[in-house]
């Protein structure tokens, strides 16, 4: 193990990958040259020149579509957009093609394409860069969906991502690009898509979260335990596939669920999870599924109103709190 | 005689790919109107001379894809009529096992057909992916992306033919321009004379033909597909053709004006070519009768393969989702 940031834990994992596999390319605007604008393949383009690691312009409908069908013919696109706000111009190429080619198909076609998606609140860069998009990438049948939340989880997962062989959607956090954490050096470190991670063991709650808020969750258990509630922590790394089995063991031990997500409450995947809940685990809940999301407005600018805009730890133990009729 | 650059097999090869187009599109037609074909059918019949020499000029290992009119590019292409066929009454026994339809044939293995595509404009970049993935993988091959006048006004165009004339992609783009976008005539929405100088903006090659002359379109496309191998990069062929039917398979096309149909007939791509091979040739009208009776027992014998072939199995509407439908993926 050693310590790494969540982006050059990000740089690591492709690096392994294209070194692993020539049919691992690097696609995206300012990926190349400038080495991604988060700093995670910096010095890639020189060392495995400009047929792998690829500049593009900004066409983005042009540069997803045009991997998918490089994926369709065997190869292994890693491609990124510089934001996850960006998926409204190339919607079609992933929504319409990567997502329901091997359906369509009968089975004949795969896509195996991983689509980078700097996602989140936080940076102070208003409505067209700061959204938590999961719930639009999760819509769609035949798109896996991941989101880790820490350097290590960030490389293992990629990896994952990078030798399935569905279109997997990777939403990072931007604002844990700079966190360090410690990373496994294993070159085939693999951590399996649709495993579920209890960061925290607790008895009283289960806080479900993923990504960024995660973190918070976990800060927020911290505080809880210094005030005698006993939270778990489940970072569900993975939104599909879907790790059930680790939900139904954590609400069937605290019987009490707050989920927690960056997304705008309406429609969101948390919402989601708390419908599957409460048709499935009905039976051992002790109160309503509580969901702490962002209110259904735009992302704001201003820092003042952006910090009203997602879930801190102190809202997050207040949920706790309420669940709990404490 | 005509000089003899063709071979008589050539020849009739050209006649053939071109009737069997027609009696495959009126058999499906027929189909449609009995009631035997859910959803909708989109026939290129009007347009076999464009689809039988472009394709006759692609080579083996080549890649290609079409559009939701594109029955003709797999029959010209060598797709087997009775599992296209089976495709389009949605029987298990199709190429995409009844789970795409009439506007989805795809067999890269086997043709080199990505798919065709219900997304107008999506081909664009299928095609330009396709060249980018062999240049990458150095294999040599072309890719032919075909589709309609009406996709060309889609943002992708522009994206993919930028991306691929800089990156000197192996791509040919062969556009059957039909005149009509559904039911929207192309210069009412279209600001050049023709879609192919359009290449000229990225310094790109584009020409556009008479897409009803079968030896014309070949030569073009075949030369087209030189200079995309060769490294250049794109090549833009506009072939001009007419669309007998409406937009899909019942459509009464009210919004032509009858001279477009007048016009068609004049040109009609089979008889034209057919009665080039009488006269210029030395074919005899027993050749044309007994390809035209060969192909119509052909797709008698798709249809009657379609229509016996099994419904697929209930068990596989949840299969094909993932590469491992597990119950995490597809039930939560």
């Amino acid at each position: 193990m050693k310590k790494l940031t969540y982006s050059k834990a990000i740089g690591e994992a492709v690096h392994e990958e294209m070194v692993r596999d020539k049919n691992v390319y690097l696609m995206g605007e300012d990926v190349g040259v400038m080495g991604n604008v988060f700093g995670c393949f910096i010095g890639f383009r020189d060392e495995f020149g400009p047929e792998r690691v690829i500049d593009t312009p900004i066409s983005e409908e042009g540069f997803t579509s045009i991997s998918v069908a490089a994926a369709m013919r065997g190869l292994r696109p890693v491609v990124e957009l510089m934001y996850n706000d960006f998926i409204t111009v190339c919607a079609d190429p992933i929504f319409n093609q990567a997502a329901k080619t091997r359906y369509m198909t009968g089975g004949q076609v795969q896509v195996p394409m991983v689509l980078r998606l700097p996602m989140g609140s936080g940076r102070r860069n208003a409505g067209h860069h700061s959204q938590s998009l999961e719930a639009l990438f999760c819509h769609f049948p035949g798109l896996k969906v991941i989101a880790p939340g820490t350097p290590d989880d960030a490389k293992g997962m990629l990896k994952a991502a990078i030798r399935d062989n569905d279109p997997v959607m990777v939403m990072e956090h931007k604002l844990l690009y700079a966190k360090k954490g410690m990373v496994s050096e294993d070159e085939d470190y693999i951590i399996p898509l649709g495993k579920a991670n209890v960061t925290r063991e607790g008895n009283d709650v289960t806080i479900i979260a993923w990504s960024r808020e995660a973190r918070f969750a976990e800060e927020a258990a911290d505080t809880l335990s210094g005030e005698g509630i006993s939270a778990e922590v489940l970072d569900l790394r993975s939104l599909v596939p879907l790790d059930w089995d680790a939900i139904v063991q954590s609400v069937s031990k605290t019987h009490n669920v707050v989920i927690v997500s960056e997304e705008t409450k309406r429609g969101s995947y948390a919402g989601e999870i708390s419908a599957q809940i409460n048709e499935d685990l009905y039976d051992e809940l002790d109160s309503p599924v509580l969901r702490v999301c962002a209110p259904n407005i735009v992302s704001p600018f201003s820092p003042v109103l952006e910090d009203l805009n997602f879930a801190h730890p102190a809202d997050i133990v207040q949920a706790v709190k309420t669940v709990l009729n404490k | 005689m005509a000089e003899n650059k063709y071979s008589n097999e050539q020849l009739m090869g050209f006649y053939r790919t071109m009737v069997r187009i027609r009696a495959f599109e009126q058999h499906a037609a027929d189909c449609f109107m009995k009631g035997m074909l859910a959803g909708n059918i989109h026939l290129s019949i009007g347009q076999e001379a464009a689809e039988a020499g472009a394709f006759a000029a692609l080579g083996k290992q080549d890649y290609f894809c079409t559009t939701h009119r594109g029955h003709g590019h797999a029959i010209a292409r060598g797709a087997d009529p009775k599992r296209a066929m089976a495709e389009l009454f949605g029987k298990a026994t199709g190429y995409c096992a009844g789970k795409g339809g009439s506007m989805h044939i795809t067999d890269i293995e086997g043709l080199g057909a990505l798919g065709a595509n219900g997304i107008v404009g999506a081909g664009q970049g299928i095609s330009t992916g396709s060249a980018f993935a062999s240049k990458y993988l150095k294999d040599g091959a072309v890719t032919m992306g075909c589709f309609g006048d009406g996709s060309t006004n889609q943002g992708i165009f522009h994206e993919c033919l930028n991306m691929a004339a800089t990156w000197k992609l192996p791509l040919v783009w062969f556009i059957e321009n039909n005149q009509y976008a559904v039911s929207t005539e192309i210069h009412r929405t279209t600001n050049t004379p023709t879609l192919s100088e359009r290449a000229k903006a990225y310094d790109a090659e584009g020409i556009t033909v008479d897409g009803t002359d079968v030896l014309l379109v070949y030569e073009t496309v075949k030369n087209a597909i030189e200079y995309a191998r060769s490294g250049k990069g794109p090549y833009i062929v506009e072939a001009r053709v007419y669309r007998y039917q409406g937009h899909y398979c019942g459509d009464p096309a009210n919004y032509r004006p009858k001279e477009y149909m007048e016009d068609a007939l004049k040109k009609d791509p089979i008889e034209q070519f057919g009665n080039k091979l009488l006269n210029e040739y030395g074919f005899k009208q027993e050749d044309l009768d007994k390809v035209k009776a060969d192909a119509d027992a052909e797709m008698d014998e798709a249809v009657k393969f379609a229509d016996e072939s099994p419904y697929p199995d209930p068990d596989t509407l949840l299969t094909d989702v993932y590469a491992d439908d597990n119950e995490r993926c597809v039930a939560r």
